[in-house]
């Protein structure tokens, strides 16, 4: 009896330690002291890190509307509840004034705070634990040469269970282990600057990957695309469909650099991507970029289907949408949907147009909008919005028509999903 | 005629033609396209997004919640395209048309509105004499106890405006000031700091709101529509928008 208690509790403690064990895992790999190294603040290096922080889009999460830049309080919306991004101006008292080196790689490459709190993955640490120890302290240089603004820390607003502070190392534990980006000698430097851009600061994976009920990308699902969480906007998949032609790729690094291209246009959350950081790219880094984008393997999402629809349904929106069509549209999209190269995109051939999911058709079509002006398209042609001149029906036939005519296939959109927006 | 001289008429035209586009360019120098912009095709077709809503050159269809832009000073233009891209007004569609804008191409679109010409409105009539009473004197000579200063003291003498910071009130529908002034003092509208409008705005009653504003629609379009140049006084409050 004695010795079933004793083996009892004895497997308990030991399933208790090794809970511990694995929940401090991600922990326990870091070093007990990262060295602080000195940072010789040179004008090079901090136009260096200004240039990181940049490719980092660091500013888009870490600048409130109307706020100053880097100074935080933007809500950062997850299914799981707000977090509000830091203040990364050098304020001694509510920003990273008294941080050293060592403090912000720890929080880059470990996802840690300076006082040792784990960060929420909103903070894509994941992909920043690529980023190289010389890059960090470079943009840690450029941030310490910021004006110091007075901005205290937001708490999380986040639902039971996520509020507890288990629940971070839970994730950590299941999700995150620090990594080095590793060049893969049997590919050329060019691709090795693209993959350690597209993986690790410019963290392309954190929107155009689907996310698992825990918030995770999965490694097997990487950049086949995804809901961009509290948005409602799609992130397409960056995977390529079967082989970027080179005319393509120099259309994609048009696209990146500038927000047109002949093809398309970047609307919603990558209009601000392209604004804030992309464009101010070097035309090397943007085609590296390119030239790792394109090799991504293809994998094959599961195919959403859309609304099913009666053929005389489907028939009667076609012949409806039509309609709509060459009233409001096709005077600038024009008729065979061939669209204006670098001001109306075409609307044939387009994958934005006949993505599995409406909903950046949707939105594109009820609240128009004007991709960024940068310095390779200062002023922008802008799409009108709709939503006050069409109505719900009107809105889903013309989006039926678009996607399934001039060669188009796609699922046809009911007026609930323009009501929804989904 | 012979075929010749109509060949040769035919030549001069096409001359005519090609020169044609030269002078224009003469005329308008910033509308010549940069090197970038591979279109030649001007502002107005880029603003197509502004017009759906603000009507072609500004001139609202539907005066009530999509003001007329046309004839308003462009800085205060300006200030309001800032405004919707720092959260002090909100509008789901203007936030997201703008977003991602430059400086310089608001600008651009500010000036451009500024100088098209505003469209005529009619007056509209009040709902009581003891209305437009009392609207007229809080627009003339504001309300001392209240701490009000006069509409005219800010809004120039005709209340076309003054440029380029103060808008006119003249050709708004009494609809849209109101919202306006309502919205100022909820505070879904703010201006940069200090907001002159926001402080008046909360220092009247609705009663006062609505009398302001019925005063104001009831008044004839002016002839000269155009904001004044410059402001004769200095302003009674401390206005963040007068830069």
């Amino acid at each position: 009896m004695r010795r079933r208690i004793l083996i009892g509790s004895g497997a308990i403690v030991a399933a208790v330690a090794a809970a511990a064990l694995w929940l401090a895992w991600p922990d326990l790999l870091e070093p007990a002291e990262i060295e602080a190294t000195p940072i010789d603040a040179t004008p090079e290096l901090v136009a260096r890190g200004e240039y990181l922080a940049r490719a980092g889009n660091c500013i888009g999460c870490h600048t409130r509307r109307g706020g100053e830049p880097y100074a935080g309080g933007r809500a950062v919306r997850t299914p799981f509840g707000d977090v509000f991004s830091s203040n990364l101006t050098p304020d001694e008292e509510t920003g990273i004034g008294t941080w050293t080196s060592a403090d912000f790689w720890r929080a880059l490459h470990h996802g840690r705070s300076k006082d040792g709190r784990r960060l929420y993955p909103a903070f894509p640490y994941p992909s920043y634990t690529y980023v190289t120890r010389e890059d960090s302290d470079a943009i840690f240089a450029y941030l310490m040469s910021l004006e110091p603004i007075r901005s205290p820390r937001i708490e999380p607003d986040l639902r039971f269970p996520y509020d507890l502070p288990l629940a971070v190392a839970v994730w950590r534990a299941m999700f995150f282990r620090p990594a080095a980006f590793e060049p893969d000698p049997a590919r050329g430097a060019e691709w090795n600057r693209g993959a350690y851009l597209v993986e690790g600061l410019a963290h392309c994976k954190a929107c155009h990957s689907p996310r698992g009920r825990l918030g995770a990308v999965d490694p097997d699902e990487a950049y086949a695309g995804g809901r961009i969480p509290g948005l409602g906007w799609d992130a397409p998949p960056l995977n390529p469909r079967g082989e970027m032609s080179d005319a393509e790729a120099a259309d994609l690094a048009r696209l990146l650099a500038t927000g047109v291209s002949t093809r398309t246009a970047v609307t919603g959350p990558m209009a601000e991507v392209v604004f804030h950081s992309l464009q101010y790219l070097t035309k090397r880094d943007i085609d590296a970029i390119v030239a790792y984008v394109r090799t991504l393997p293809a994998r094959s999402a599961a195919p959403e289907r859309g609304p099913w629809l009666a053929p005389a349904r489907l028939q009667s929106q076609m012949l409806a949408g039509a309609r709509v069509y060459a009233e409001h549209c096709a005077e600038c999209h024009g008729d065979d949907g061939e669209g204006k190269a670098y001001a109306y995109p075409p609307l044939a051939g387009n994958t934005l147009v006949t993505s599995p999911s409406p909903a950046n058709a949707i939105r594109n079509v009820l609240l128009g909008g004007y991709p960024p002006s940068t310095a390779g398209n200062p002023r922008p042609y802008g799409m009108p919005p709709f939503a006050h001149r069409l109505n719900a029906a009107d809105a889903a036939a013309v989006l039926t028509y678009v996607r399934n005519a001039w060669g188009n296939a796609a699922g046809p959109v009911t007026p609930e999903q323009i009501d929804r927006r989904d | 005629m012979r075929r010749a001289d109509l060949r040769k008429d035919h030549a001069v035209l096409h001359r005519m033609q090609l020169l044609l586009p030269l002078c224009l360019l003469a005329l308008f120098p910033s509308a010549r396209a940069d090197s970038t912009d591979e279109q030649t095709d001007g502002l107005e077709e880029r603003l197509a997004p502004c017009a759906a809503c603000h009507g072609e050159g500004g001139r609202s269809a539907s005066e009530v919640y999509f003001p007329s832009l046309a004839g308003k000073p462009a800085g205060y233009l300006y200030a309001q395209l800032e405004n919707y891209r720092a959260g002090r007004r909100r509008h789901t569609i203007m936030e997201n048309l703008l977003a991602h804008l430059s400086e310089p191409y608001l600008k651009e679109i500010a000036a451009y509105y500024a100088s098209q010409q505003p469209k005529w409105t009619p007056p509209r009539q009040a709902r009581s004499d003891d209305e437009l009473a009392r609207g007229r004197e809080l627009v003339e000579h504001g309300d001392a106890d209240l701490g009000v200063p006069s509409c005219r003291a800010c809004h120039g003498e005709r209340l076309t405006g003054v440029a380029p910071y103060i808008p006119g009130l003249v050709g708004l529908r009494p609809e849209y000031l109101s919202a306006q002034l309502a919205a100022w003092r909820s505070g879904a509208r703010r201006s940069a700091e200090p907001d002159c409008m926001a402080e008046i705005a909360r220092r009247i009653d609705r009663d006062d709101l609505y009398a302001v504003t019925a005063w104001i629609a009831s008044r004839p379009y002016p002839d000269d529509p155009r904001p004044a140049e410059t402001q004769p006084r200095e302003l009674p409050l401390e206005c963040g928008i007068v830069r």
